[in-house]
Protein backbone atom coordinates (compact mmCIF):
# COMPACT_ATOMS: atom_id res chain seq x y z
CA UNK A 1 0.00 0.00 0.00
CA UNK A 2 1.66 3.41 -1.13
CA UNK A 3 1.89 5.96 1.40
CA UNK A 4 1.67 8.25 -0.78
CA UNK A 5 -2.29 7.13 -2.10
CA UNK A 6 -3.52 7.05 1.66
CA UNK A 7 -2.37 10.39 2.57
CA UNK A 8 -3.87 11.91 -1.04
CA UNK A 9 -7.18 10.20 0.53
CA UNK A 10 -7.15 11.87 3.45
CA UNK A 11 -6.22 15.28 2.67
CA UNK A 12 -8.92 14.94 -0.56
CA UNK A 13 -11.65 13.85 2.07
CA UNK A 14 -11.14 16.92 4.64
CA UNK A 15 -10.07 19.64 1.71
CA UNK A 16 -11.61 18.89 -1.61
CA UNK A 17 -14.30 16.44 -1.01
CA UNK A 18 -15.59 17.71 2.54
CA UNK A 19 -18.46 16.31 3.79
CA UNK A 20 -20.59 18.98 4.70
CA UNK A 21 -19.44 21.92 2.29
CA UNK A 22 -19.40 19.69 -0.24
CA UNK A 23 -20.84 16.93 -0.49
CA UNK A 24 -23.61 18.27 1.68
CA UNK A 25 -23.85 15.32 4.42
CA UNK A 26 -24.07 16.02 7.66
CA UNK A 27 -25.65 19.69 7.51
CA UNK A 28 -28.23 19.07 10.68
CA UNK A 29 -25.59 19.01 12.88
CA UNK A 30 -23.45 21.92 10.93
CA UNK A 31 -26.28 24.04 11.45
CA UNK A 32 -27.34 22.73 15.09
CA UNK A 33 -24.36 22.55 17.21
CA UNK A 34 -21.52 24.85 15.73
CA UNK A 35 -23.00 27.68 17.85
CA UNK A 36 -20.28 27.40 20.41
CA UNK A 37 -16.39 26.13 19.28
CA UNK A 38 -16.24 23.22 22.59
CA UNK A 39 -19.96 21.61 21.47
CA UNK A 40 -18.47 21.90 17.52
CA UNK A 41 -15.36 19.85 18.93
CA UNK A 42 -17.10 17.63 20.99
CA UNK A 43 -19.69 17.02 18.27
CA UNK A 44 -16.89 16.34 15.61
CA UNK A 45 -14.48 14.15 17.77
CA UNK A 46 -18.04 12.04 18.12
CA UNK A 47 -18.79 11.87 14.41
CA UNK A 48 -15.25 11.07 13.79
CA UNK A 49 -15.11 8.09 16.17
CA UNK A 50 -18.46 6.56 15.11
CA UNK A 51 -17.63 6.92 11.10
CA UNK A 52 -13.87 4.87 11.67
CA UNK A 53 -15.63 2.35 13.74
CA UNK A 54 -18.83 2.12 11.28
CA UNK A 55 -16.22 1.76 8.24
CA UNK A 56 -14.08 -0.46 10.27
CA UNK A 57 -17.61 -2.96 10.22
CA UNK A 58 -19.58 -2.36 7.62
CA UNK A 59 -16.96 -2.79 5.08
CA UNK A 60 -16.04 -6.49 6.00
CA UNK A 61 -19.80 -7.19 6.12
CA UNK A 62 -20.59 -6.00 2.76
CA UNK A 63 -17.23 -7.32 1.41
CA UNK A 64 -17.83 -11.14 2.99
CA UNK A 65 -21.18 -11.35 3.58
CA UNK A 66 -23.47 -9.37 1.60
CA UNK A 67 -21.90 -9.94 -1.45
CA UNK A 68 -20.97 -13.18 -1.82
CA UNK A 69 -24.57 -13.96 -0.81
CA UNK A 70 -25.88 -12.20 -3.47
CA UNK A 71 -27.89 -9.41 -0.80
CA UNK A 72 -26.06 -6.30 -1.56
CA UNK A 73 -29.56 -4.78 -2.14
CA UNK A 74 -29.81 -5.15 1.56
CA UNK A 75 -26.89 -2.78 2.19
CA UNK A 76 -29.45 0.27 3.29
CA UNK A 77 -31.19 -1.87 6.23
CA UNK A 78 -28.31 -3.84 7.30
CA UNK A 79 -25.88 -0.44 7.62
CA UNK A 80 -28.07 1.44 9.33
CA UNK A 81 -28.90 -1.86 12.05
CA UNK A 82 -25.32 -2.23 12.45
CA UNK A 83 -24.58 2.23 12.82
CA UNK A 84 -27.77 2.31 15.42
CA UNK A 85 -26.35 -0.88 17.54
CA UNK A 86 -22.41 0.27 17.37
CA UNK A 87 -23.78 3.87 18.77
CA UNK A 88 -25.52 2.21 21.57
CA UNK A 89 -22.53 -0.18 22.31
CA UNK A 90 -19.99 2.98 22.16
CA UNK A 91 -22.20 4.87 24.34
CA UNK A 92 -22.41 1.60 26.93
CA UNK A 93 -18.32 1.10 26.73
CA UNK A 94 -17.81 4.89 27.13
CA UNK A 95 -20.13 4.93 30.21
CA UNK A 96 -18.74 2.03 32.05
CA UNK A 97 -14.74 2.44 31.53
CA UNK A 98 -14.21 6.18 30.63
CA UNK A 99 -16.75 8.22 31.94
CA UNK A 100 -14.81 11.33 31.64
CA UNK A 101 -14.98 10.76 27.95
CA UNK A 102 -18.45 9.80 28.15
CA UNK A 103 -18.93 12.96 29.78
CA UNK A 104 -17.59 15.01 27.12
CA UNK A 105 -19.10 13.22 23.90
CA UNK A 106 -22.11 11.09 25.11
CA UNK A 107 -24.64 13.46 24.43
CA UNK A 108 -23.87 13.95 20.89
CA UNK A 109 -24.23 10.14 20.59
CA UNK A 110 -27.54 9.29 19.86
CA UNK A 111 -27.66 12.10 17.72
CA UNK A 112 -25.26 10.51 15.18
CA UNK A 113 -27.65 7.30 14.90
CA UNK A 114 -29.37 9.59 12.24
CA UNK A 115 -26.75 11.59 11.31
CA UNK A 116 -26.41 10.88 7.39
CA UNK A 117 -22.35 11.81 6.89
CA UNK A 118 -21.83 8.32 8.67
CA UNK A 119 -23.92 6.23 6.88
CA UNK A 120 -22.57 8.41 4.06
CA UNK A 121 -19.14 7.62 3.95
CA UNK A 122 -19.53 3.66 4.75
CA UNK A 123 -21.61 3.73 1.30
CA UNK A 124 -19.19 6.06 -0.82
CA UNK A 125 -16.29 3.74 0.28
CA UNK A 126 -17.97 1.02 -0.88
CA UNK A 127 -18.86 2.86 -4.10
CA UNK A 128 -14.99 4.22 -4.12
CA UNK A 129 -13.56 1.01 -3.87
CA UNK A 130 -16.28 -0.76 -6.82
CA UNK A 131 -14.89 2.12 -8.79
CA UNK A 132 -10.70 1.67 -8.29
CA UNK A 133 -9.59 -1.71 -7.36
CA UNK A 134 -6.40 -0.09 -5.02
CA UNK A 135 -9.02 1.37 -2.54
CA UNK A 136 -9.33 -1.25 -0.39
CA UNK A 137 -9.96 -2.11 3.32
CA UNK A 138 -7.28 0.57 4.44
CA UNK A 139 -7.69 2.91 1.95
CA UNK A 140 -11.58 3.30 3.27
CA UNK A 141 -10.49 3.70 6.54
CA UNK A 142 -8.19 6.60 6.21
CA UNK A 143 -10.53 8.14 4.09
CA UNK A 144 -13.43 7.85 6.93
CA UNK A 145 -11.27 9.52 9.29
CA UNK A 146 -10.32 12.24 6.87
CA UNK A 147 -14.03 12.91 6.83
CA UNK A 148 -14.05 13.09 9.97
CA UNK A 149 -11.48 15.14 10.20
CA UNK A 150 -12.74 17.38 7.48
CA UNK A 151 -16.13 17.09 9.25
CA UNK A 152 -14.20 18.68 12.59
CA UNK A 153 -12.13 21.61 9.87
CA UNK A 154 -15.50 22.80 9.07
CA UNK A 155 -17.36 22.71 12.09
CA UNK A 156 -14.40 24.84 13.88
CA UNK A 157 -14.03 27.10 11.01
CA UNK A 158 -17.83 27.97 10.86
CA UNK A 159 -18.21 28.16 14.91
CA UNK A 160 -15.78 30.77 14.53
CA UNK A 161 -17.72 32.87 11.91
CA UNK A 162 -21.16 32.52 13.95
CA UNK A 163 -19.60 33.87 16.95
CA UNK A 164 -19.17 37.34 14.93
CA UNK A 165 -22.07 36.51 13.27
CA UNK A 166 -23.39 36.95 16.60
CA UNK A 167 -22.49 40.69 17.23
CA UNK A 168 -23.55 41.90 13.69
CA UNK A 169 -26.08 44.06 12.68
CA UNK A 170 -27.93 41.67 10.09
CA UNK A 171 -31.38 42.76 8.60
CA UNK A 172 -34.51 41.78 10.08
CA UNK A 173 -35.80 38.94 8.02
CA UNK A 174 -32.05 37.54 7.33
CA UNK A 175 -31.69 36.62 11.04
CA UNK A 176 -31.36 33.27 12.20
CA UNK A 177 -30.81 30.04 10.17
CA UNK A 178 -31.10 32.77 6.46
CA UNK A 179 -27.85 34.56 7.55
CA UNK A 180 -26.82 31.62 9.18
CA UNK A 181 -26.74 29.51 5.70
CA UNK A 182 -25.53 32.43 3.51
CA UNK A 183 -22.46 32.38 5.95
CA UNK A 184 -22.16 28.58 5.19
CA UNK A 185 -22.34 29.63 1.27
CA UNK A 186 -19.14 31.71 1.74
CA UNK A 187 -17.50 29.30 3.84
CA UNK A 188 -18.38 26.84 0.70
CA UNK A 189 -16.95 29.34 -1.45
CA UNK A 190 -13.56 29.44 0.11
CA UNK A 191 -13.50 25.66 0.08
CA UNK A 192 -14.02 25.42 -3.75
CA UNK A 193 -10.46 27.36 -4.25
CA UNK A 194 -9.08 23.89 -2.48
CA UNK A 195 -9.89 21.93 -5.86
CA UNK A 196 -7.57 20.45 -7.40
CA UNK A 197 -4.70 20.82 -5.23
CA UNK A 198 -4.50 17.06 -3.72
CA UNK A 199 -4.20 15.62 -7.34
CA UNK A 200 -1.32 18.50 -7.98
CA UNK A 201 0.56 17.30 -4.42
CA UNK A 202 0.44 13.72 -4.63
CA UNK A 203 1.07 13.57 -8.33
CA UNK B 1 -63.33 14.82 9.78
CA UNK B 2 -62.85 15.75 5.93
CA UNK B 3 -61.85 19.51 7.44
CA UNK B 4 -59.38 18.15 9.92
CA UNK B 5 -57.96 15.68 6.94
CA UNK B 6 -57.64 18.96 4.35
CA UNK B 7 -55.88 20.57 7.45
CA UNK B 8 -53.55 17.58 7.76
CA UNK B 9 -52.49 17.62 4.15
CA UNK B 10 -52.32 21.91 3.47
CA UNK B 11 -50.42 22.26 6.96
CA UNK B 12 -47.07 20.42 5.25
CA UNK B 13 -47.16 22.75 2.01
CA UNK B 14 -46.31 26.17 3.95
CA UNK B 15 -46.98 27.12 7.67
CA UNK B 16 -45.27 23.53 8.57
CA UNK B 17 -43.17 23.07 5.56
CA UNK B 18 -40.82 20.69 6.43
CA UNK B 19 -37.86 21.75 4.83
CA UNK B 20 -38.26 25.52 4.96
CA UNK B 21 -39.87 26.13 8.25
CA UNK B 22 -38.99 22.97 10.33
CA UNK B 23 -35.79 22.80 8.77
CA UNK B 24 -35.56 18.87 8.19
CA UNK B 25 -34.07 16.43 5.21
CA UNK B 26 -31.65 19.49 4.52
CA UNK B 27 -28.97 17.68 3.31
CA UNK B 28 -30.95 16.17 0.49
CA UNK B 29 -32.49 19.75 -0.28
CA UNK B 30 -28.80 21.23 -0.79
CA UNK B 31 -27.68 18.27 -2.49
CA UNK B 32 -29.81 16.91 -5.56
CA UNK B 33 -31.55 20.58 -6.19
CA UNK B 34 -29.05 21.07 -8.90
CA UNK B 35 -31.91 20.11 -11.43
CA UNK B 36 -35.48 20.28 -11.62
CA UNK B 37 -35.77 17.23 -12.82
CA UNK B 38 -33.72 15.19 -10.00
CA UNK B 39 -35.60 17.48 -7.44
CA UNK B 40 -39.17 16.17 -8.52
CA UNK B 41 -37.31 12.27 -8.55
CA UNK B 42 -36.10 13.13 -4.86
CA UNK B 43 -39.54 14.49 -4.02
CA UNK B 44 -41.84 11.66 -4.84
CA UNK B 45 -39.52 8.67 -3.45
CA UNK B 46 -39.42 10.23 -0.40
CA UNK B 47 -43.11 10.82 -0.21
CA UNK B 48 -43.75 7.32 -1.00
CA UNK B 49 -40.86 6.12 1.94
CA UNK B 50 -43.13 8.78 3.93
CA UNK B 51 -46.51 7.99 3.49
CA UNK B 52 -45.67 4.18 3.77
CA UNK B 53 -43.99 4.81 6.59
CA UNK B 54 -46.30 6.87 8.83
CA UNK B 55 -49.13 4.09 7.81
CA UNK B 56 -47.03 1.36 8.62
CA UNK B 57 -45.88 2.90 12.15
CA UNK B 58 -49.37 3.75 12.47
CA UNK B 59 -50.59 0.47 12.36
CA UNK B 60 -48.26 -1.06 14.92
CA UNK B 61 -47.89 2.23 17.06
CA UNK B 62 -49.60 -0.42 19.82
CA UNK B 63 -47.03 -3.27 19.06
CA UNK B 64 -43.89 -1.39 19.40
CA UNK B 65 -42.95 -0.97 22.64
CA UNK B 66 -41.05 2.58 23.79
CA UNK B 67 -38.00 1.75 24.59
CA UNK B 68 -37.13 0.22 20.70
CA UNK B 69 -39.36 2.57 19.29
CA UNK B 70 -36.53 4.56 17.64
CA UNK B 71 -34.85 1.30 16.07
CA UNK B 72 -38.12 -0.25 15.37
CA UNK B 73 -39.09 2.97 12.95
CA UNK B 74 -35.38 2.98 11.15
CA UNK B 75 -35.75 -0.76 10.17
CA UNK B 76 -39.37 0.03 9.29
CA UNK B 77 -38.29 2.94 7.02
CA UNK B 78 -34.86 1.28 5.73
CA UNK B 79 -37.55 -1.38 4.23
CA UNK B 80 -39.35 1.22 2.61
CA UNK B 81 -36.23 3.03 1.06
CA UNK B 82 -34.89 -0.29 0.13
CA UNK B 83 -38.26 -0.99 -2.27
CA UNK B 84 -37.48 2.87 -3.58
CA UNK B 85 -34.04 1.73 -4.56
CA UNK B 86 -35.31 -1.44 -6.18
CA UNK B 87 -37.69 0.70 -7.88
CA UNK B 88 -35.89 3.46 -9.11
CA UNK B 89 -33.13 1.44 -10.19
CA UNK B 90 -35.21 -0.92 -12.24
CA UNK B 91 -37.51 1.79 -14.13
CA UNK B 92 -35.72 5.23 -13.61
CA UNK B 93 -31.55 4.51 -14.08
CA UNK B 94 -31.18 7.96 -15.09
CA UNK B 95 -32.55 9.11 -12.00
CA UNK B 96 -30.71 6.31 -9.95
CA UNK B 97 -27.18 8.09 -11.25
CA UNK B 98 -28.06 11.85 -10.85
CA UNK B 99 -29.40 11.09 -6.92
CA UNK B 100 -26.47 8.46 -6.10
CA UNK B 101 -25.85 7.93 -2.80
CA UNK B 102 -28.38 10.29 -1.46
CA UNK B 103 -31.44 7.93 -2.57
CA UNK B 104 -30.57 5.20 -0.07
CA UNK B 105 -29.89 7.90 2.70
CA UNK B 106 -33.45 8.64 2.61
CA UNK B 107 -33.79 6.77 5.52
CA UNK B 108 -31.86 8.99 7.53
CA UNK B 109 -33.67 12.30 6.36
CA UNK B 110 -35.13 13.77 9.85
CA UNK B 111 -38.49 14.15 8.12
CA UNK B 112 -39.38 10.71 7.67
CA UNK B 113 -38.21 9.88 11.42
CA UNK B 114 -39.12 13.19 12.32
CA UNK B 115 -43.00 12.80 11.32
CA UNK B 116 -43.27 9.09 12.67
CA UNK B 117 -41.68 10.15 16.20
CA UNK B 118 -44.07 13.11 16.14
CA UNK B 119 -47.44 12.13 14.29
CA UNK B 120 -48.06 8.86 13.15
CA UNK B 121 -46.87 7.16 16.86
CA UNK B 122 -49.66 9.21 18.07
CA UNK B 123 -52.56 9.16 15.44
CA UNK B 124 -54.75 7.15 13.57
CA UNK B 125 -53.47 5.34 10.12
CA UNK B 126 -55.37 7.81 7.77
CA UNK B 127 -54.95 11.18 9.44
CA UNK B 128 -51.03 9.87 9.22
CA UNK B 129 -50.81 9.10 5.50
CA UNK B 130 -52.70 12.36 4.87
CA UNK B 131 -50.33 14.09 6.93
CA UNK B 132 -47.18 11.83 5.12
CA UNK B 133 -48.87 13.22 1.64
CA UNK B 134 -48.86 16.68 2.93
CA UNK B 135 -45.63 16.94 4.25
CA UNK B 136 -44.03 15.02 1.01
CA UNK B 137 -45.46 17.22 -0.91
CA UNK B 138 -44.15 20.18 0.83
CA UNK B 139 -40.95 18.41 0.90
CA UNK B 140 -40.98 18.29 -2.79
CA UNK B 141 -42.23 21.90 -3.43
CA UNK B 142 -39.70 23.26 -2.06
CA UNK B 143 -37.12 20.68 -3.59
CA UNK B 144 -38.95 21.94 -7.10
CA UNK B 145 -38.34 25.72 -5.85
CA UNK B 146 -34.69 25.06 -5.48
CA UNK B 147 -34.28 23.15 -8.06
CA UNK B 148 -36.02 25.23 -10.66
CA UNK B 149 -33.47 28.61 -9.19
CA UNK B 150 -30.18 26.89 -9.54
CA UNK B 151 -31.02 25.39 -12.85
CA UNK B 152 -32.33 28.55 -14.16
CA UNK B 153 -29.59 30.48 -12.97
CA UNK B 154 -26.97 28.10 -13.10
CA UNK B 155 -27.22 26.34 -16.06
CA UNK B 156 -29.69 28.61 -18.14
CA UNK B 157 -32.38 25.87 -18.32
CA UNK B 158 -35.71 24.99 -16.92
CA UNK B 159 -35.94 20.72 -16.92
CA UNK B 160 -33.37 20.78 -19.53
CA UNK B 161 -35.00 22.83 -21.84
CA UNK B 162 -32.95 26.36 -22.62
CA UNK B 163 -34.65 29.10 -21.42
CA UNK B 164 -32.13 31.91 -20.67
CA UNK B 165 -30.01 31.63 -23.53
CA UNK B 166 -29.00 34.56 -25.27
CA UNK B 167 -30.57 36.31 -22.93
CA UNK B 168 -27.85 36.17 -19.75
CA UNK B 169 -25.07 33.94 -19.36
CA UNK B 170 -25.35 30.63 -16.53
CA UNK B 171 -23.90 31.89 -13.28
CA UNK B 172 -22.09 28.09 -12.70
CA UNK B 173 -21.78 28.97 -9.12
CA UNK B 174 -25.61 28.09 -8.87
CA UNK B 175 -24.52 24.64 -9.47
CA UNK B 176 -21.81 24.45 -7.15
CA UNK B 177 -22.43 23.70 -3.08
CA UNK B 178 -22.23 27.30 -2.25
CA UNK B 179 -25.06 28.25 -4.35
CA UNK B 180 -27.03 25.57 -2.89
CA UNK B 181 -26.47 27.05 0.64
CA UNK B 182 -26.90 30.89 -0.88
CA UNK B 183 -30.66 30.19 -2.68
CA UNK B 184 -31.60 27.85 0.46
CA UNK B 185 -31.18 30.84 2.69
CA UNK B 186 -32.92 33.20 0.99
CA UNK B 187 -35.84 30.55 0.35
CA UNK B 188 -36.29 29.91 4.00
CA UNK B 189 -36.13 34.07 4.89
CA UNK B 190 -38.56 34.39 2.36
CA UNK B 191 -40.57 31.34 4.00
CA UNK B 192 -40.64 33.06 7.38
CA UNK B 193 -41.82 36.09 6.04
CA UNK B 194 -44.57 34.93 4.08
CA UNK B 195 -45.73 32.30 7.29
CA UNK B 196 -45.74 34.62 9.99
CA UNK B 197 -45.50 38.40 8.89
CA UNK B 198 -43.03 40.02 11.26
CA UNK B 199 -41.57 37.37 13.16
CA UNK B 200 -38.16 36.00 12.92
CA UNK B 201 -37.76 32.60 10.99
CA UNK B 202 -36.99 30.11 13.86
CA UNK B 203 -33.86 29.62 14.74
CA UNK B 204 -32.60 26.11 14.66
CA UNK B 205 -34.75 22.94 14.05
CA UNK B 206 -32.79 21.43 16.48
CA UNK B 207 -35.95 21.30 18.83
CA UNK B 208 -37.44 19.29 15.87
CA UNK B 209 -34.97 16.63 15.60
CA UNK B 210 -36.74 13.51 16.70
CA UNK B 211 -34.41 12.64 18.97
CA UNK B 212 -34.18 15.94 20.71
CA UNK B 213 -35.86 14.76 23.65
CA UNK B 214 -33.99 12.25 24.54
CA UNK B 215 -30.61 14.65 23.70
CA UNK B 216 -31.82 17.23 25.94
CA UNK B 217 -32.84 14.75 28.86
CA UNK B 218 -29.06 13.19 28.78
CA UNK B 219 -27.87 16.95 29.03
CA UNK B 220 -30.65 17.90 32.01
CA UNK B 221 -29.19 14.42 33.36
CA UNK B 222 -25.54 15.20 32.66
CA UNK B 223 -26.12 18.90 34.70
CA UNK B 224 -27.57 16.63 37.75
CA UNK B 225 -24.93 14.15 38.18
CA UNK B 226 -22.43 17.62 37.70
CA UNK B 227 -24.42 19.38 40.85
CA UNK B 228 -24.31 16.18 42.88
CA UNK B 229 -20.53 14.98 42.20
Amino acid sequence: MDLKFLVGIFLAAILTENYILNKFLGICPFLGVSKKLNTAVGMSCAVTAVMVIATAVTWPVYTYVLVPNDLSYLQTIVFILIIAALVQLLEIILRKYMPPLYNALGIYLPLITTNCAVLGVTMLVLEKGAADPNFGYVASLVNAFGAGIGFLVAMVLFAGVRERLELCDIPKFLRGLPITLIAASLVAVSFLGFNGIVDRLTA
Amino acid sequence: MAKNLVHEFTKGIIKENPVLRLMLGTCATLAVTTAASNAIGMGLATTFVLVCSNAAISLLKKVIPDKVRIPAYITIIAGFVTIVQLLVKAFQPSLDKALGVFLPLIVVNCIILGRAEMYASKNRVLPSIVDGLGMGVGFTAALLAMGIIRELLGAGTVFGLPVLSGFMDPIIIFLLPPGGFFVFGILVAIAGKLSEEGKAPETMGCASCPLASSCSKLQEARKKEGVES
